[in-house]
């Protein structure tokens, strides 16, 4: 009997079995590639496997075993990055056909080097939608991500590469981005855990920007413990990105069993308690009774700070790719390219009074949290739509798919708090997803929402036992 | 009585994309109308919403810049 069950573990469960020597991280990361050849050809999460470099780095832990030397905390873990990381020696495509011209990058994003130090193996880059502008992964460049649990549906976006990889069990955690939702609606989507630090926590050196001041970075993974050991690993000052806070790391995998005491738990209303199908506010409902909590809040002018966040996302993405805009627009994404284009001629008097309104938005929340520690809401409002789907019916009326994943995550992003989206089985066969949101940097404390729910088995991620064609 | 006349998305669309030297391509400027409508219903949200004189924008420029 094998020492370890590829389908069944987390990855911190690999980990203890090379660290243990029970396994070597050679077999871990054939097992990683066996099942990576034998399922992703039916959901498209990869676009490059890298078979290369991750035995380099599997050998790399043997040998480091093997010396009596310690491995790192993620010995052996296998994971896999959104196409928009920079992996030395291969080209970052961040969704888009015009990088693809461009050259390998040279160096690793200090998130993915971070990762490969603490001894986990890099087995590929992910599939996203262009330059992360969409919570589908429709990309038409590199076809669809499918969603491991029903592939005639979207995986969520834009990190549809990274949701659906940890999803169907390819990978025990990938790293994701996240702009407006792209860690959180992929994660519910796909039914696996998804962290969105604090904005500032995690550096994005070596990541390509979409909107630089709402893009965060962070881990999707199979168990809170595997998410929050990827986070820790990760953390750190960086002065390269002029965004990343210069706090010292803050460790929250030891915390994870600290429970919920003293923690004051509060379910969002208003914009968050509507416009969603029945099953997303009852996903709600249920991680609100298994944490006892009885108490309402509301954030004010939620869907104006979704406005906002719609204003500084076109804005800030058109300008980063005008110079492509202007001489090879027929190049972008047919699903970016008007999106992209209608940016660059957005007003500056709009763009200031969205970045004007998010300094108040960020003052009223900041006094929601003087009365409470940890809010909730649902993630997405509704269960993966299908591939193509254009519009869909949420609350008794027909809105357009693909904006609309994103209604209850944009408001939280816009002020960088963090959320921990965890996995919730809906009363249908898709997985939904439920935010659990702190105050900016008590990242421990959605953690340990999230780990007492999880041992509760009221958060259970979903991984694709079969994927059906 | 008179009514507010809705914005003339197609004209600024023009006239702003002439401004920055950016080519809308025929087949693309349909689309591109659609999406500034959608900005401008977000915009109007923000825009309508009075705020005090002292907010200032939230991105923070650091006189230090970024390290090496």
């Amino acid at each position: 009997m094998s020492a370890f069950d590829y389908a069944a573990a987390d990855g911190l469960a690999l980990v203890e079995a090379v660290r243990a020597r029970r396994a070597s991280a050679r077999d871990v990361c054939e097992a990683a590639l066996a099942r990576i050849a034998a399922r992703d050809g039916a959901i498209n999460a990869f676009t490059r496997v890298l078979t290369t470099q991750a035995r380099a780095d599997a050998q790399r832990v043997d040998a480091t075993i093997a010396a009596g030397r310690d491995p790192g905390p993620l010995a052996g873990m296998p994971f896999a990055v959104k196409n928009l990381f920079d992996v030395a020696g291969v080209t970052t495509l961040a969704g888009s056909k015009i990088n693809a011209t461009r050259g390998p990058a040279t160096h690793d994003a200090v998130t993915v080097a971070a990762m490969r130090r603490a001894g986990a193996l890099l087995v590929g880059a992910l599939n996203m939608d262009e330059y992360a502008y969409g919570f589908t992964t429709e990309n038409s460049h590199y076809g669809p991500t499918r969603n491991p649990h029903d592939p005639t549906r979207v995986a969520g976006g834009s990190s549809g590469g990274s949701g659906a990889a940890v999803g169907a069990g390819l990978v025990p955690v990938a790293l994701a981005s996240d702009t407006n939702g792209s860690i959180r609606v992929p994660a519910a989507l796909c039914g696996v855990f998804g962290l969105k630090p604090t904005y500032g926590r995690l550096s994005r050196t070596g990541s390509a920007l979409f909107a630089g001041s709402l893009d965060h970075v962070g881990p999707i993974g199979r168990s809170v413990r595997d998410v929050a050991a990827a986070y820790d690993v990760m953390q750190g000052p960086d002065r390269r990105d002029p965004t990343c806070a210069g706090r010292p790391v803050e460790a929250c995998r030891p915390r994870l069993g600290e429970g919920i005491d003293g923690l004051r738990i509060a379910v969002l209303d208003g914009h968050f308690g509507k416009g969603a199908e029945p099953d997303a506010l009852a996903a709600v409902a249920r991680v609100a009774a298994a944490l006892g909590a009885s108490r309402r809040a509301t954030i004010p002018e939620a869907l104006r700070a979704r406005a906002a966040a719609m204003v500084i996302t076109a804005a800030e993405g058109a300008a980063l790719h005008l110079d492509d805009l202007r001489t090879q627009a027929e190049d972008f994404d047919p699903l970016t390219r008007d999106r992209f284009l209608a940016g660059a001629l957005v007003p500056t008097a709009w763009y200031l009074q969205a970045q004007r309104f998010r300094s108040w938005y960020r003052t009223q929340v900041a006094a929601l949290f003087r009365e409470v520690d940890v809010l909730l809401a649902p993630t997405t409002p509704c269960p993966a739509p299908r591939i193509g789907q254009e519009r869909m019916v949420l609350d008794g009326v027909e809105v357009m798919t693909r904006p609309n994943l994103g209604i209850f995550t944009q408001p939280l992003s816009l002020i960088g708090l963090p959320v921990l989206s965890v996995p919730v089985t809906g009363r249908g066969l898709l997985p939904l997803g439920v935010q659990v949101i702190a105050a900016p940097f008590q990242e421990a404390q959605v953690l340990r929402v999230g780990a007492l729910l999880e041992a509760r088995g009221v958060a259970v991620p979903a991984i694709a036992p079969t994927i059906r064609p | 009585m008179s009514e507010i006349q809705p914005p003339d998305l197609g004209a600024h669309v023009d006239a702003a994309a002439a401004l920055i030297g950016l080519p809308i391509a025929p087949a693309h400027r349909p689309g591109v109308i659609l999406y500034m409508g959608v900005i401008a219903t977000a915009a109007a949200l923000v825009m309508e919403f009075p705020l005090p004189e002292e907010v200032e924008p939230a991105p923070i420029f650091a006189p230090e810049g970024a390290g090496p």
